[in-house]
């Protein structure tokens, strides 16, 4: 090595230098999307994910195929409402744990972020194409399981099983995907520990914001529409006939003549979508002006 | 070329109350390689880092090329091919992929990278690993990884934060091979490193930093000649002991020979004035005088006797 230096002298004629500008900021994100999708494909946590949906599914369809309960497959609606409706949030949260929770602090643990910050590439890139490869990967996810879902639903409802009521729904999952991607992310910000990060986004995502959204509305009796998981019931509403009352409040007789209430509330369908688009637009800001901050020490 | 530079003005940073770097003036321009030298906790990888905007001044500014880093780090780096703090890449893509990666994001044509990236493989002697997972590579091999991807897109700057580390000694030599060959090729190197030897061996420049503070910037040879005052030591082993009086009628009196200290009944140190002239002549003096001499080398080169001066003076 170093008499010949194969590497110069390419296309540049000795003592110049090429002409070196980088692609435009939108570009170097999908290509920096590109590469880190392939890092989760060629990596076992893609993988990972899929098996969960596979488990989810067969789990599903097993349970379903032979007990086959009369209330669930009246209608594909009733289906939907039940399966789907309720375990695409599970699927969505998987996907943001596993795809979202190490995202960023796992750059500065390890220190693969020394790699991508020595190229002329904006922070918000590196954030933004990180953003949309674990998008993508957790759509192909929700994908797979919406996949299962209607193969099961054509099994029983036949062509009936494809509504304009599922695709509904299905944005709807993908705009709660948006928003728990972009919360996640914040959260993974906010650490240089990925087991922290990953610890965190888990822990609030599986019963952290359940936890504090019944305390709100039982406890403080105001609407809980400041936690993300509140919105989440929306994905349901295409599959009712009716949508909840936006308050419910139960009153109940004690036995030396006290009376309690419960109040809880349901969000409206456009209330829903709202907090999903906000949660979005506000975790991504707040995640992204972190990483801005954040030094590689 | 020559127009390369590299620049900071009044570089600070603090952290809480320690001062990692107070006040750096450096411009650096043209096509050299230059060593940035200091002991552990100095400041030459905050010094590389701000430079490349992973953390920020506490105040001041970096420029590379005349455009300021902390205001524009994209435009900044792309003349650039950086390596700080030996980086991990990601563990399941192979050193074809990563480096694919960086051409990528530099904007180097598909067609140019195909000659490229197996060109600087080659260089950094990776080419049977190319299709392997850097996951499964050793510390050494994944640091020639980041050295390729430094030059995959044939930068005119070159920041270069310790780049031997966690190479075996032919991977040092060859780095020092693939740095000359940069110079030869008119780009501007800027590079931290512990190891004086090689400093000497590929450097034009030299600057020395201690507790945060630049304690000089020069050309070698004026540092040398400034700093050592025209004296090195030689160390000379004998086959037999020597007595004072050895010492002082046998050693002592060879012309040439400014002190001489006694290591062991054995072992002697020599100053003189240096150059290769002056030793060969004290060396054929020693040998006239009935000496039997096993061994006659540089104790220090003249960089380690101007470095340890210069940081045991700051401490």
């Amino acid at each position: 090595m170093g008499a010949t230096i194969p590497a110069s002298g390419v296309s540049v004629p000795e003592g110049t230098t090429p002409a070196l500008t980088s692609p435009a900021s939108h570009i170097q994100v999908f290509r920096l999307a590109r590469y880190q999708l392939r890092d989760y494909l060629l990596s076992r946590r893609f993988i990972l994910m899929l098996g969960i949906v596979a488990v989810l599914g067969v789990i599903l369809t097993s349970v379903i195929g032979y007990y086959r309960p009369a209330s669930l497959l009246g209608t594909s609606d009733n289906f939907y409402n039940q399966i789907w409706a309720g375990a695409v949030t599970v699927v969505i949260v998987f996907a943001g744990v596993i795809f979202g929770g190490d995202a960023i602090a796992g750059e500065f643990q390890n220190k693969t972020g020394y790699f991508l910050m020595g190229l002329p590439v904006k922070r918000a890139t590196v954030y933004s194409g990180k953003y949309v490869a674990a998008f993508v990967s957790s759509f192909v996810a929700l994908v797979a399981f919406a996949a299962i879902l209607l193969g099961n639903a054509a099994f029983y409802f036949g062509t009936g099983a494809f509504t304009v009521a599922f695709l509904e729904s299905f944005l709807l999952a993908v705009v709660y995907l948006l928003a728990l991607l972009g919360a996640t992310f914040l959260f993974s910000s906010m650490f240089k520990t990925s087991t922290y990060a990953v610890l965190v986004v888990a822990v609030m995502f599986i019963f952290g914001f359940s936890i504090v959204q019944a305390l709100v509305a039982g406890l403080i009796k105001i609407e809980p529409w400041f936690i993300i998981s509140y919105a989440s019931p929306v994905i349901g509403y295409p599959f009712d006939a009716t949508i909840p009352a936006h308050m419910v409040t139960v009153t109940s007789m004690g036995p030396r003549g006290h009376t309690t209430s419960f109040t809880s509330y349901n969000p409206t369908y456009a209330e829903g979508v709202v907090i999903m688009l906000g949660y979005f637009l506000v975790t991504a800001i707040l995640g992204l002006l972190l990483f801005e901050r954040e030094e590689f020490t | 070329m020559g127009g390369h530079s590299i620049e900071t003005r009044h570089l600070t940073k603090q952290f809480g109350k320690f001062v990692a770097l107070d006040a750096l003036d450096l411009r650096i321009e043209g096509s050299k390689c230059v060593g940035f030298l200091g002991p552990n906790g100095a400041g030459k990888t905050t010094t590389l880092k701000m430079l490349t905007d992973m953390l920020f001044p506490s105040s001041g500014e970096c420029f590379l090329d005349g455009i300021s880093v902390q205001k524009d780090r994209k435009r900044a780096l792309e003349a650039c091919g950086v390596l700080i703090e030996s980086p991990e890449i990601y563990p399941s893509l192979t050193p074809r992929q990563a480096l694919e990666m960086v051409a990528d994001l530099r904007n180097v044509p598909v067609a140019e990278q195909k000659i490229r990236i197996p060109a600087v493989l080659e260089e950094v002697k990776m080419s049977d690993w190319a299709d392997k997972k850097v996951g499964k590579f050793s510390k050494g091999m994944k640091q020639r990884v980041n050295i390729a991807a430094a030059l995959v897109h044939d930068p005119p700057i070159l920041l270069l934060d310790e780049p031997a580390t966690g190479l075996d000694p032919r991977g040092m030599a060859e780095v020092r091979d693939i740095v000359r060959g940069l110079k030869k090729r008119n780009r501007l190197v800027f590079m931290s490193s512990h190891i004086l030897p090689e400093v000497t061996d590929v450097c034009d420049e030299v600057a020395l930093i201690n507790h945060g503070k630049l304690l000089f910037y020069d050309t070698l040879d004026n540092v040398t000649a400034k700093f050592s005052h025209g004296q090195i030591s030689v160390d000379v082993n004998f086959v037999h002991p020597l007595s004072d009086a050895d010492v002082a009628a046998k050693v002592a009196s060879l012309p040439g020979i400014v002190r001489v200290e006694q290591l062991d009944p054995r072992r002697l140190r020599l100053y003189t004035p240096g150059g290769p002239e002056e030793e060969a002549k004290i060396l054929r003096g020693l040998i006239s005088a009935g000496l039997d001499v096993v061994s006659f080398q540089e104790s220090k080169s003249a960089l380690e006797e101007v470095y340890l001066s210069q940081i045991s003076r700051g401490d």
